[in-house]
């Protein structure tokens, strides 16, 4: 009897550690992705500055984004502050609307209507965003922007803001709505117990006491925003001259990427590299974003657990 | 006597100055704006949805065949899901592009699963509560937050350039993977935490090893779980556009994939080049793209959702 319990352990064995160890380097894959990411943006973006006609100070100071033109021009300012820009359109439309919706949500709405409003949430939320950018160019322009403000172009920074805005307030909606939904009852029935009404409860006790989870998905929409490609791409336009007029066609870096990528770049050239700085400076201004956003979220887990 | 003199005094206070009244107004007032809130995320879902099938619709089901994606069926220029690109909307097909996404999810799906399974057991059942740990989940989390143009740039300096699988259907769907795998193994971890202690205890305690334990008991009744999670991770991937196009996925391509390192174009990309086109008719093209890829995911999500309701266990 033993003897078999030993044979069966010790013919297990091999086949355990085989497994063990390839569980155990798939968990490392995540070190592997970061790490990788972070090295092939960081040498193609350092072959980028090796370029005698780049210069970091024309990459932060230059006033147009030409990699293709005959004397190309590489101002990453224009293509930041239209990302910024587009990216604070989104969150006028989705901050009140993703809040508000999470409100409703959880100190309102019944357990009927949650049932139905969440999955419609989870479905918008799953809509690809290429199927926005669609939405963006051929409904929202025409329909909206064009009627109210006649002499709008086909692509502006408008309709593509609003589109973005519409993809995350699912984001900030179902966090904020898990945010509110960590506050104790205890706060909600106390408030309600000493006189206060439903508004007053939501606004003055269940708002601030879920106010960290709520930033959180604020910043997380942002970082979202910032990084969203299709949609920009499609109803955004490339206008590679710093303007701020929310009705011309504006080049947000996710755009400009895509755009170069498009034009057959051979491996090498110093537009080829220019991806990868436009890249990492994407990747930087999310990553700070994420890493705030993770450790707000992580504040208020604490204040209740 | 002293409770009951302030409840009566305040009763007098809110009627004398109509604060009652006030609030009232106040109240019905926040609520309706809630109410608007929500509705507008409603109706901008239905409106989207309206104008899709609206436009599409007719494109969709013009001459429409069941029917396999084969090659044979290549003749018939009018079948939209099986036929090739072309320079005119009304003859336009995406079949090739619809086999491009069904070679891309059996890549997807064959990549993502040992590792995000594996992955997510180690995590959950295997590893060491140290600092170790603590980065590999700080990775993740940051991983999933990563824009999928990074995973673009990625996978074309990694996957078509230093692995040499070039522009291919390959190299896309290893990328796709990379996209996806964080989010698939956070979803299989709450798969797996949902199992509760009483089983691995039980297992122990019966003499199983810890090895025997995970494989057998913990890991078989999570399964449900993970495949939903896996299932919608493969969603949010055919929905991607962006990684693919550095992949080439853009140019023109007028064949069937036929191997892993073959070129190829998937529906989201599709639907991106039609949109681009000025004329109104590409519209409607676009519109029975964008039919084909919702109706997709939606066939996908339903499967997560039987799975879900089907299997899962509620312990």
């Amino acid at each position: 009897m033993s003897l078999l319990s030993e044979l069966s352990q010790t013919s297990m064995k091999p086949f355990e550690k085989v497994v063990k160890f390839f569980i155990t380097v798939s968990a490392f894959a995540a070190i592997l992705i970061s790490i990788s990411i972070v090295f092939t943006l960081l040498t193609e973006a350092i072959n980028f500055f090796q370029d005698p006609a780049v210069t970091l100070k024309g990459y932060f100071t230059a006033t147009r984004w030409t990699p293709t033109f005959q004397n190309p021009e590489y101002g990453v300012i224009v293509l930041i502050s239209s990302t910024l820009y587009i990216a604070v359109i989104a969150c006028l439309i989705s901050f009140p609307l993703g809040l508000f919706s999470a409100i409703y949500l959880s100190e309102f709405a019944t357990k009927r209507t949650r049932k139905v409003i969440k999955p419609v949430l989870e479905v918008l939320a799953g809509v690809p965003t290429v199927v926005f950018g669609y939405f963006a160019l051929n409904w929202i322009t025409p329909n909206i922007i064009q009627r109210f403000i006649p002499g709008t172009g086909v692509f502006n920074a408008l309709s593509a803001g609003i589109a973005v805005g519409i993809m995350i307030i699912p984001t900030i909606a179902s966090i904020s709505d898990d945010a509110l939904n960590a506050v104790p009852n205890s706060l909600r029935n106390g408030s309600l117990a000493l006189g206060s009404t439903r508004r007053i409860t939501a606004l003055k006790i269940m708002f601030p006491a879920a106010i960290s989870g709520i930033i959180a998905s604020f910043i997380l929409g942002f970082s979202r925003a910032i990084g969203e490609t299709m949609i920009v791409t499609i109803a955004g336009g490339q206008y590679p001259e710093l303007n701020l007029d929310p009705r011309s066609a504006m080049y947000t870096i996710t755009s400009s990427i895509v755009n170069v990528s498009l034009g057959d770049t051979p491996h090498g050239t110093t537009a080829y590299n220019a991806l990868f700085a436009l890249g990492i400076t994407l990747f930087i201004m999310t990553f700070i974003l994420n890493i705030a956003s993770d450790y707000v979220a992580r504040k208020y887990r604490k204040e209740y657990e | 006597m002293s409770l009951e003199s302030t409840e009566k005094n305040m009763s007098n206070e809110t009627i004398i100055t109509g604060k009652k009244a006030e609030n009232a107004i106040k109240e019905s007032l926040f609520l309706f704006t809630l109410y608007i809130c929500v509705t507008i995320a409603i109706l901008t879902l239905m409106t989207l949805i309206y104008d899709v099938l609206s436009t599409g619709t007719t494109r969709l089901t013009s001459d429409y065949e069941v029917g396999l994606i084969t090659k044979i069926q290549i003749d018939n220029p009018r079948d939209f899901l099986t036929t090739l690109d072309s320079r005119y909307p009304d003859r336009a097909g995406i079949g090739p592009a619809f086999a491009g996404t069904l070679w891309l999810m059996i890549i997807v799906i064959s990549a993502t699963f040992p590792f995000g399974a594996g992955a997510a057991i180690y995590l959950q059942e295997f590893a060491p509560k140290n600092r170790l740990t603590r980065f590999i989940e700080l990775n993740l989390t940051n991983l999933a937050g990563v824009p999928s143009v990074i995973y673009g740039l990625l996978g074309l300096a990694v996957f078509v350039r230093l692995a040499g699988f070039g522009r291919s259907v390959l190299s896309g769907g290893l990328t796709l993977t990379l996209l996806i795998l964080p989010v698939v193994i956070v979803a299989s971890r709450e798969a797996l935490k949902a199992v509760p202690d009483t089983i691995r205890q039980g297992a122990l305690a019966l003499g199983s090893t810890k090895f025997q334990a995970v494989f057998r008991q913990v890991v078989p009744s999570a399964i449900p779980g993970m495949v939903t999670g896996m299932v919608l991770g493969l969603s949010r991937a055919i929905g991607e556009t962006a990684p693919l196009i550095f992949m080439g996925a853009l140019t023109y391509v007028n064949y069937f994939p036929d191997t892993p390192l073959s070129g190829f174009t998937a529906i989201p990309i599709q639907v991106y080049n039609w949109v681009g086109y000025p004329q109104a008719e590409w519209k409607e093209t676009a519109s029975a793209g964008i039919i084909l890829l919702l109706g997709l995911l939606l066939f996908m999500n339903s499967i997560a959702i039987f799975i879900r309701n089907r299997y899962e266990k509620d312990f």
